[in-house]
């Protein structure tokens, strides 16, 4: 497998990885919230000068039922450069896609036809259970000590999650990664600084206090996770743990800026108990420690109980349900997913801690509805969920589905799924493309999306 | 066959770990560019060089001290094993090492970074069929004492440790002031491969 020179989609700056060509395929986990038929990854022709854009050309589909595909990435990215742990004579080739709900992790292969991928091993949730002590897998991402896997409940599917070590080339378990985890017990997100040695953790809850949806007694008493953890990448040991307090619950996506010599971050937090706004927080270095500062709050938008699912009516306000973030290359701008409200929002945080509000489009949304222009089928339903961005920062692509249980919650009459792309302006500002959209095939709802050669969460980088 | 100077070969191969970027080069030049400073650069030369010559001369004493006891042919097929041995595990597990030093890291993490590099890829191995006829004239060494034999020892590492540096050097001034990191996007070329082949060779010229 070791090839003679670097993938070429490997790039050892941030800077480097934003000349790269635009990507001509997507690839978008679709999942079947009944679980009764096989999950799939999509792959979507997003080439503007394609006669199938704006269409889903291949599909492999899962060899089960009931995974809920969720967060997966590639096998090897630009970190495979790195001074301090080289090996980058790899390809990014594979897909590594896990289940959620199954435990199960995906091996699938793009090459040699990136159009027609095909499954080459599947890794059952005994096997991890057994070598790595986790379940509920969610987050992938390549690094350097191989593939990082992370999972949101132990073996037994209670606390604690944590991260799970894969061989790059053979795929093998190699173990848990935590040698000293400390008091960390919740698990959601992971990335890191590889500038600074640094490993951050968020928090959801366990596996039991999500899998049937969120429960209200348990949101409401503020019992699910509010807290960041910091890590030394290299000892793999637990250094601090940031509360946000009482007030606020699921601290979801983490986006570390990506030029190493930057010691900061984003991250999102979904819903404030005190008026049900979310709110975006930077965290950054402070001395010898790490410290987060709130830098946007996002309110709720009143609204009348009638168009409210059962959950909101007492509250009379739709929340914006922050899912999902995602940082630019040039870690100039900002995407937020509103999932609640419908709204995209954008904005420019080259100031970490002083963020302006450049663009916004709504689509979708618990009460709005919004339509899109090249939608046939009039008011759309769910909102803007997982965000992803080209590595030269001018398309932003989306879909519309959180999670299976969660979805109906939300948007009881169901989610029909779509996915549509932004088109960004050279200093801020966005816009729908009118002629990407996709109403996505009933029986599948889309989730994540990767672009092909990598994007703005798949790859980090050791050189500024 | 016209004799090569043993030393020739070691400052070559020296040359040649010195070229490689996870021998050091590119740790210095990235350790540079985080901190901004040129000076950090150049200093970070100095444990990169002293992990490396340690993990060379760790090597040369085991190999000195076996050929004090022990007969040369025994010797030679021992060591070309060993040879052969490192670039199989190489070739299946090279990939798979703890990462143990990273950005932050200090000048004697720097050092134990370069010490655990050249030992795990096998460096001071790749000089073990010059440095026994060099230090070991005799089969088996009876009579030589180690004082006769240390100063051709620590000569032996001196050289191969003093071109591995200036090709070190050359490199990463080269790499940090002029030409930037984007040639190794495809100029990186696979110098493991190579490495491979040079243990497995040299471990057959030991044992044939």
């Amino acid at each position: 497998m070791a090839t003679w020179q670097p993938d070429p989609s490997f790039y050892p700056s941030p800077r480097m990885a934003a000349q790269a060509p635009a990507e001509r395929l997507a690839y978008v986990a679709a999942f079947d919230p009944d679980r009764k038929k096989p999950d799939a990854i999509a792959v979507v022709d997003v080439d503007p000068g394609s006669a199938d854009y704006s269409r889903i050309v291949g599909q492999v589909g899962m060899p089960n039922i009931g995974d809920e595909l969720h967060h997966f990435g590639w096998n090897a990215c630009s970190s495979c450069l790195c001074p301090n742990a080289p090996h980058p004579h790899m390809e990014r080739r594979y897909l590594v896609v896990p289940g959620l709900r199954s435990s199960r992790l995906h091996i699938i292969d793009t090459r040699p036809d990136p159009r027609n991928p095909k499954i080459i091993k599947v890794i059952e949730p005994e096997e991890i259970a057994r070598k790595a002590g986790y379940s509920r897998l969610h987050t992938i991402h390549c690094g350097p000590e191989g593939i990082y896997v992370n999972a949101l409940g132990n073996a037994e599917g209670k606390r604690p999650g944590g991260i799970f070590l894969l061989d790059p080339e053979s795929f093998d378990v190699l173990g848990q990664w935590e040698l000293h985890r400390g008091p960390q017990e919740l698990a959601y997100d992971f990335w890191w600084h590889l500038g600074q040695d640094t490993m951050v953790t968020s928090e959801w809850g366990t596996p039991d206090t999500f899998e049937s949806g969120l429960v209200p007694e348990i949101l409401l008493g503020g019992k699910y996770g509010r807290r960041l953890h910091f890590w030394d990448l290299h000892k793999r040991r637990h250094l601090q743990e940031i509360d946000f307090g009482e007030e606020y619950q699921l601290v979801f996506e983490l986006r570390p800026a990506h030029d190493p010599t930057k010691a900061y971050g984003f991250v999102g937090c979904v819903i404030s108990l005190k008026d049900l706004s979310s709110s975006i927080w930077t965290w950054y270095r402070d001395g010898d420690k790490w410290a987060v500062k709130k830098i946007i709050d996002i309110p709720a938008e009143p609204a009348d109980p009638a168009d409210l699912p059962p959950l909101l009516k007492g509250f009379k306000a739709v929340p914006p349900l922050v899912t999902d973030i995602d940082l630019s290359m040039d870690d100039r701008f900002l995407y937020v997913s509103c999932w609640g409200t419908g709204e995209m929002l954008q904005y420019d945080v080259s100031d970490p801690v002083s963020p302006k509000l450049t663009g916004k489009v709504r689509i979708g949304g618990i009460v709005s509805r919004a339509p899109h222009p090249k939608a046939a089928n009039g008011a759309l339903n769910g909102g803007p969920q997982m965000v992803e961005i080209s590595r030269d920062g001018k398309r932003v692509y989306f879909t519309n589905s959180l999670y299976g249980a969660i979805d109906p919650q939300f948007y009881p009459d169901g989610i029909d799924g779509w996915m549509v792309k932004l088109d960004v302006a050279e200093n801020g500002g966005i816009q729908f493309d009118e002629r990407f959209f996709i109403d996505w095939p009933k029986g599948h709802r889309p989730h994540q999306v990767r672009l092909e050669g990598g994007d703005c969460s798949s790859d980090s980088y050791c050189y500024p | 066959m016209t004799e090569i100077s043993p030393w020739l070969v070691l400052a070559g191969l020296g040359a040649f770990h010195g070229a490689n970027p996870a021998m050091g080069w590119l740790f210095a030049v990235a350790l540079g560019l985080h901190r901004q400073s040129r000076r950090v650069m150049w200093l970070s030369l100095v444990p990169i060089a002293v992990g490396h010559a340690a993990s060379i001369a760790a090597v040369v004493v085991a190999v000195v001290t076996l050929g004090l006891v022990m007969d040369r042919r025994v010797l030679d097929a021992l060591a070309g094993t060993a040879l052969l041995g490192w670039a199989a595990y190489y070739a299946l597990y090279g990939h798979r090492h703890r990462v143990r030093v990273g950005m932050r890291t200090g000048m004697v993490g720097l050092g134990l970074w370069s010490f655990l590099m050249a030992t795990g890829h096998g460096a001071g191995l790749m000089l073990i069929p010059v440095i026994i006829p060099l230090c070991l004239p005799t089969s088996p060494a009876q009579g030589a004492s180690a004082m006769d034999i240390a100063p051709v020892s620590l000569a032996a590492v001196a050289v191969h440790t003093g071109a591995m540096l200036a090709v070190t050097a050359a490199v990463a001034g080269l790499v940090h002031e002029w030409l930037g990191l984007a040639f190794l996007r495809r100029g990186w070329i696979n110098l493991d491969l190579i490495w491979i082949a040079a243990l497995a060779v040299t471990g057959l010229l030991l044992i044939l």
